[in-house]
């Protein structure tokens, strides 16, 4: 667990740092992520948000990490909690509000909502309700770069909970045998919703799940997006160099309730507030950053900028209309 | 004491096959385990093994005779130094060597085509009536035996008149499906388990693994939920999958991909991510397999929106309409039927014979009932009509081809013309694909209707394995016919 072993885990020996520009950029993208997670729980309780609005707050470390080490094309999938992917995606994040919301000018014109989006500009591939179907989806995207020889890796997000599903092992099994280029990411945030990982693995180092099919594993901290960053620039470099599938369990942690409807009885208020004040990945970089001379004003401009960008996205997602009816029945067929 | 060798069937749904050639000569010595012929089908190549010692005695059927009926005795095993009849009427022994699959059921039982009307419980040997049966259906003409009914009525209305034909089983010209689009867009590939070296496990990719090599014909492991993913995820990211399911049964390990992934993220994604893959393989009863071998996906199916179903009963419509479901951008259940993969037909001989999804096909046309069916029901639907017109019943006879989008409008002209209306599936029939026909005929056409539309379904319980219960479970011709003079009020 990241708290018992401090923050640093194994499989991280040494973190490696970022420069000036790499630890500016993780402290923007995250904040973004941050501040528009913050206020999508505002617009769900006015009622703005409807449905399951799972917020990605406390994990903003994996995606971004895992984004800077991506090149262009590289393609992302990941399961519900995907308002962070598909921030860090480069999608827009009016357009992301607006589907949340149920708006028209939405990523799915309102017709997915918080949990289905996908932006094939963007190489966002959902965004899927499904716990567990990520992996055999960005295994088939990843069938597709193989098979056209692009060059082009998956990124394949998905729970911890996720990874008690059988379709997982189907595709980590395939995914081996066919040298797909992908990288797998446990988002290990300890809670199945309300049930907190040793409940429900038998083996609770995610790392080692594709050792029955020879896939390398690596468990992290995916709390500090430096060692998030130099573990998918490695994993990457593996399904790059057409070794087949990476295997990353990023140990992590979510603030918010596993939904918004999430009363979080199975966890302790001390708990949580440990790992906000003694491991916030943004923090982290905030803390840095400051020592190394950047000053308080530029963070809190880089801040009020986020904020600036959030607050658009809600005036936008909040004024736009609504689908016309006539959307019902289109894009049932291509 | 001698024994006859017969000929073995190969798989549930055999009725004939090639004895491609002996290997052990009359007069040569085997035991129990010797390999003494090989037979052909066009699904396998298999072994037959002496399950006795002694001499081979006779060989009744040479090394290359084609269209052995399954039980036909091919040779005489006799004890060393006996003397053997020419006629021989010996207890059946004969094995076959090695399992196909693990739906092989190597018994010499009786494959009857679904609807045939065998006499049941009958005295004396039943194992021994059926066999003889088999035999008796199978052995004359056999190329006659594949619905036999319908030289005209598979032609597609689409075809241009004048059209020259080829002769060919549903299975070739789903191979030739495949392998036409597969030559013309480089981004269409086949997934499934056994589909590359193993040839399918119906043959039905046969010689594509040789044709466009191991990248193009992809061997899965048994992973139907995982190839599934794999292929909507290949299929979002731009190739055109065409995932084999060994049997349609299999299918609901991965139908969680077919409907929650394939066929509903178009609309979630607002219209930006299509899906186009094909899903397909054998749906339905095939023989002797039981319950969990044996169920008709098509209403389950066909209730999604999202997907496109089709299911065709014989070589032309399931070339024009493969070829057009791997054409789709969207998802396809493509619905085959083990039985019907066998039976020939007449194929146009066009460089690229592509048919319209969504369009019903008046297979026969007539004035006073109007059957309407799919895939194999087409076959009983047939029958029926044959039987009717004797009786001086004029029927039409629809093929619906495509499930969904279900072509309503032409069922409905039928109906408006004759007043009456049986619909039949081999399915279930609570929801069936037979109850949503029936209720759009009474809200689209009820002023027309002279009587209350019926239907033949399979019955309303798993499929047994016992094969007197199996015929019961499945619709008959007897049923269809009743059901068609119901309509009419006659008896």
């Amino acid at each position: 667990m990241v708290e018992e072993s401090g923050g640093v885990t194994k499989g991280a020996p040494t973190v490696p740092p970022f420069t000036r520009d790499q630890e500016l950029t993780a402290f923007r993208d995250m904040l973004l992520i941050r501040r528009f997670e913050e206020k999508a729980g505002q617009l769900y309780g006015m009622g703005v948000i409807g449905g399951f609005c799972h917020l990605y707050i406390g994990q903003e470390a994996v995606v971004v990490g895992v984004k800077m080490a991506a090149r262009d094309g590289d393609q992302f999938t990941t399961s519900y909690r995907d308002h962070g992917h598909m921030l860090a995606s480069g999608m827009e994040p009016r357009r992301v509000m607006a589907e949340l919301a149920g708006k028209r000018g939405g990523y799915s014109k309102g017709k997915g909502g918080s949990m289905h989006m996908f932006s094939r500009d963007a190489n966002f591939y959902g965004g899927h309700g499904i716990v567990g179907a990520p992996a055999p989806i960005g295994a088939g995207v990843a069938f597709a770069n193989a098979y056209r020889g692009d060059g082009r890796v998956s990124l394949t997000f998905f729970g911890e909970g996720a990874s008690n599903q059988g379709q997982v092992y189907e595709a980590f099994n395939m995914a081996a045998l066919w040298k797909l280029p992908v990288v797998f990411i446990v988002e290990n945030n300890r809670y199945a919703m309300g049930t907190e990982i040793s409940r429900a693995s038998a083996q609770i180092d995610l790392s080692k799940r594709g050792a029955a099919f020879a896939i390398p594993g690596k468990q992290i901290d995916g709390m500090d997006v430096r060692i998030v960053k130099a573990t998918a620039d490695e994993a990457i470099a593996w399904c790059r160099a057409g070794n087949g599938p990476y295997l990353i369990e990023a140990q992590t942690y979510r603030y918010r309730g596993h939904s918004m409807s999430d009363p979080a009885k199975y966890r302790s208020k001390e708990e949580v507030q440990k790992m906000r004040e003694e491991h916030d990945p943004i923090e982290q970089v905030r803390i840095r950053l400051i020592a190394d001379g950047v000053s308080e004003e530029e963070l809190k401009k880089i801040d009020a900028n986020a904020r600036k960008i959030v607050a658009e996205a809600a005036d936008f997602a909040m004024s736009d209309k609504e689908p016309d009816p006539a959307e019902l029945w289109t894009d049932v067929l291509a | 004491m001698t024994v006859d060798v017969l000929m073995p069937a190969l798989s549930p749904t055999m009725e004939q096959g090639k004895l491609a050639k002996w290997l052990k000569n009359e007069g040569d010595a085997v035991k129990a385990g010797d390999v003494i012929a090989e037979i052909e089908t066009d699904k396998a190549t298999m072994e037959v093994e002496a399950v006795d010692e002694g001499v081979l005695a006779r060989i009744l059927v040479p090394g290359g005779t084609e269209n052995v009926a399954v039980n036909t005795p091919i040779a005489v095993i006799a004890e060393e130094g006996e003397e053997v009849a020419d006629t021989a009427d010996h207890a059946p022994i004969a094995r076959v060597g090695e399992e196909d699959k693990a739906e092989t059921q190597a018994e010499a039982a009786a494959p009857a085509a679904p609807g045939q009307t065998a006499p049941q419980d009958q005295p004396g040997d039943a194992n021994k009536a059926q066999a003889k049966a088999a035999v008796d259906a199978a052995a004359p003409a056999p190329k006659a035996t594949s619905v036999a009914a319908q030289p005209t009525a598979t032609v597609a209305p689409e075809v241009p008149e004048g059209t020259a034909m080829i002769s060919m089983t549903m299975r070739e010209a789903l191979r030739d499906a495949m392998a036409e689009e597969m030559r013309r867009d480089p981004s269409v590939f086949v997934i499934g388990e056994e589909v590359a070296e193993y040839q399918g496990a119906y043959k039905v990719t046969q010689g594509l693994l040789q044709e466009f090599g191991a990248k193009r014909v992809v061997d899965t492991p048994i992973t139907e939920y995982g190839f599934a993913g794999v292929g909507v995820g290949a299929a979002f990211a731009g190739l055109r999958p065409i995932v084999e399911f060994m049997t349609f049964n299999f299918s609901m390990q991965a139908i969680d991909h077919i409907v929650n992934s394939a066929a509903k993220t178009l609309y979630m994604s607002g219209g930006q991510i299509n899906c186009p893959i094909v899903f397909r393989g054998p749906n339905g009863a095939a023989a002797r397999v039981a319950a969990q071998h044996s169920q008709d996906y098509s209403a389950w199916y066909s209730q999604v929106p999202g997907l496109i179903v089709i299911s065709p009963s014989n070589a032309s419509d399931a070339k024009g309409l493969l070829k057009a479901a791997i054409r789709n951008d969207n998802p396809v259940v493509f619905l085959e039927n083990e039985i019907l993969y066998g039976k020939t037909s007449e194929v146009p001989a066009l460089e690229d014979f592509v048919l319209p999804i969504g369009k019903a096909r008046i297979a026969r046309p007539g004035k006073d009932v109007t059957l309407v069916s799919f895939s194999i029901g087409m076959t009983y639907a047939l029958q029926a009509a044959e039987q009717l017109a004797k009786e001086g019943i004029d029927v039409e006879v629809i093929d619906l081809r495509t499930l969904r989008p279900m072509d309503i409008a032409t069922i409905i002209e039928s109906v408006k013309k004759t007043g009456r209306c049986v619909a039949i599936e081999e399915g279930w029939p609570q929801c069936g694909v037979s109850a949503e026909i029936a209720m759009r005929v009474q809200q689209e056409a009820f002023d027309y209707l002279d009587a209350p539309v019926l239907r033949v379904t399979g019955k309303d319980t798993p499929m047994p394995y016992a094969a007197n219960l199996e015929k019961l479970a499945l619709p008959s011709v007897a049923e269809v016919v009743a059901a068609a003079k119901a309509v009419r009020y006659r008896s």
